[in-house]
């Protein structure tokens, strides 16, 4: 569990986080929602101690953020932002190796190999596991770092707006390997989500913010109304339910 | 794999042109003397050649710049500027010039007392980004080459040519008890350099990704700048300023071969830079016959090879 409680944080004037507290559970799949400017991106790297805090508390496994040790909370945490511009010649393989570091410090054992096998699985790129980074699709390549971050094999897991820039089968690929992840292997995995469609279909627990504030958190069923929505993005609005599925339809 | 071929067809190469170099001309009755005399020569060699192209190869790694040697940061011209200082206060008779392990101790306390001061006022500050450093390289060393050219027009013309030994590079006449001093702390930077290998691979992947798998990337870059610093300022006071030296070394060395892990290219960069500089030696002192500094050739071939890489686009 990891409890985040009065987060703030301000860039020069302006401030993007506003005393947001969330928590966030193992076996859950939690997707923060919420229009650009959200402090959705900012509040996920201070929870992955990617941003200094300026203000509150955090706290991993009922450790303090602080008390940890960086290698250490390395093994139980990962992140992976949004851009990944590696301007060096990777494998698909050698770049999810790199994910077993925090455990074996670049030597890697017959374990760490295992692991790297089955991220390769998990997101179907066995077969491309010896073609270059350059020589792969925008999304073939967001899979490959994806798989780093499962082969780190960490308790949490953030991913800040995994499915940009990707095509509908990739998103969807990614959102059922991070499914299984959470559900199958019991982690954490927190999201920041544009496509409110996908939050609804995979997420387990929302968490919608505006301007920095959290607006409201909880399960799908409890922040996907008509009501929140429209006054979170300040447009209408229309929920149905297809089949098991909530889907939003906002286009005005 | 391609890569062990080349790497062992390196490995046979350095040898044998380090062979050549201690082995010409030997006979039972002159090896005394001559072993004496290369030796400590070949020995510096080695240290510069490993020196340069290990801390250029880690300077590329942490700026995240394949174009850009540690020479940036003005040590050439800071090192210009301490000689001809030493040069105007008290003459090139006096002992700090005249005596070479006295002068070498000056040149490197002081190139890396100043580097520390930089590093610790700039990493002190908030919201710093190496570039910035880098910038201030820039302008500390035109700064320092410009007092340098000035303190050059006010010296006599007859300590002018002392001075001028000392602006180039060369291994013509390196002190041999300095050779053996230095060897430890260049061995003991070089080793803390491949024992940190690994955690300089995960630098590759941009700040976040290290931080993600538990790697203190400014803390590391801090580590690298002062190790960096160390080992330019050393082979610096050793040879002279050799600007080109480890940016063609280490491209040389990532266009041959097509690793990404430290520990080899540290390895094999040392290698090439090894036979370069042997072999270059070698060319002055048998076929110039000692007419040239290696440096010469150095900043030509290196000044070449530069612009070889512009046009190509390659950087």
């Amino acid at each position: 569990m990891i409890t985040l409680s009065k987060l703030n944080k301000t860039y020069g004037s302006q401030r993007v986080v506003n005393e947001a507290s969330m928590a966030f559970e193992q076996g859950k799949i939690t997707a923060i929602i919420g229009p650009n400017g959200a402090g959705k991106s900012t509040l996920l790297s201070m929870a992955s101690r990617l941003t200094k805090l300026d203000d509150g508390a955090i706290r991993i496994a009922n450790v303090a953020l602080q008390d940890w040790d960086n290698a250490e909370l390395a093994k139980t945490l990962s992140v992976l932002r949004q851009a990944n511009n590696v301007n060096m010649r990777f494998s698909v393989r050698e770049l999810v190796a790199f994910g077993r570091f925090p455990h074996s410090q670049g030597r890697l054992t017959p374990e760490d190999e295992n692991k790297i096998d089955d991220a390769l699985a998990k997101l179907d790129l066995t077969l491309l596991q010896h073609k270059y980074l350059d020589q792969l699709s925008g999304g073939q390549r967001q899979m490959a770092f994806i798989a780093m971050v499962v082969a780190q094999d960490t308790e949490y897991v953030f991913l800040d707006e995994p499915l940009n820039n990707l095509d509908i089968k990739h998103s969807v690929e990614i959102m059922q390997v991070l499914r299984r992840l959470a559900h199958d292997f019991g982690k954490a995995v927190v999201i920041v989500i544009h496509d409110i469609n996908f939050a609804a279909s995979y997420a387990d627990n929302l968490v919608a913010m505006k301007q920095g504030k959290v607006v409201c958190q909880g399960s799908v069923a409890e922040v996907l109304t008509e009501q929140q929505m429209s006054q979170i993005y300040d447009i209408p609005f229309a929920i149905h339910d297809i089949g098991d599925k909530k889907v939003c339809v906002y286009f005005g | 794999m391609a890569n062990r071929y080349k790497f062992t067809a390196l490995l046979l190469a350095c040898c044998a042109v380090v062979a050549l170099f201690i082995g010409q001309g030997l006979t039972l009755d002159n090896y005394q003397f001559f072993l004496s005399r290369r030796i400590p020569k070949l020995l510096a060699i080695i240290l510069a050649a490993v020196c340069i192209s290990a801390s250029s190869l880690v300077f590329q790694t942490i700026t995240n710049n394949r174009i850009l040697t540690p020479s940036i940061l003005g040590f050439d011209s800071l090192y210009l500027l301490i000689q001809a200082l030493l040069v105007v206060l008290w003459g090139t008779s006096s002992v700090v010039i005249a005596h070479p392990i006295i002068n070498f101790l000056i040149s490197c306390a002081v190139m890396t007392g100043l580097a520390l001061t930089l590093f610790h006022f700039y990493f002190s500050r908030k919201g710093n980004d190496i570039f910035t450093l880098l910038l201030l390289g820039v302008v500390l060393g035109s700064v320092f080459s410009s007092c340098a050219n000035f303190l050059i027009m006010l010296i006599d013309p007859n300590e002018f040519t002392t001075l001028q030994a000392m602006m180039f590079a060369s291994f013509n006449n390196v002190n041999d008890t300095l050779v053996y001093w230095v060897s430890l702390p260049l061995v003991l930077c070089l080793w803390w350099l491949l024992r940190s290998a690994a955690t300089l691979d995960v630098l590759w992947l941009g700040p976040d990704n290290a931080t993600s798998l538990g790697v203190n990337g400014p803390k590391m870059v801090k580590r690298c700048m002062f190790i960096i610093t160390v080992m330019v300022a050393i082979s610096t006071a050793l040879v002279g300023p050799v600007l080109f030296f480890g940016l063609i070394t280490v491209s040389l060395t990532r266009q041959v071969f097509q690793w990404h892990q430290h520990k080899y290219l540290i390895i094999a960069s040392g290698l090439l830079a090894v036979l370069l500089l042997v072999s270059g030696q070698w060319v002055v002192e048998k076929v110039l016959g000692f007419d040239t500094t290696i440096s010469v050739i150095i900043n030509f071939v290196g000044g070449t090879y530069f612009l070889y890489l512009l046009y190509k686009n390659k950087v």
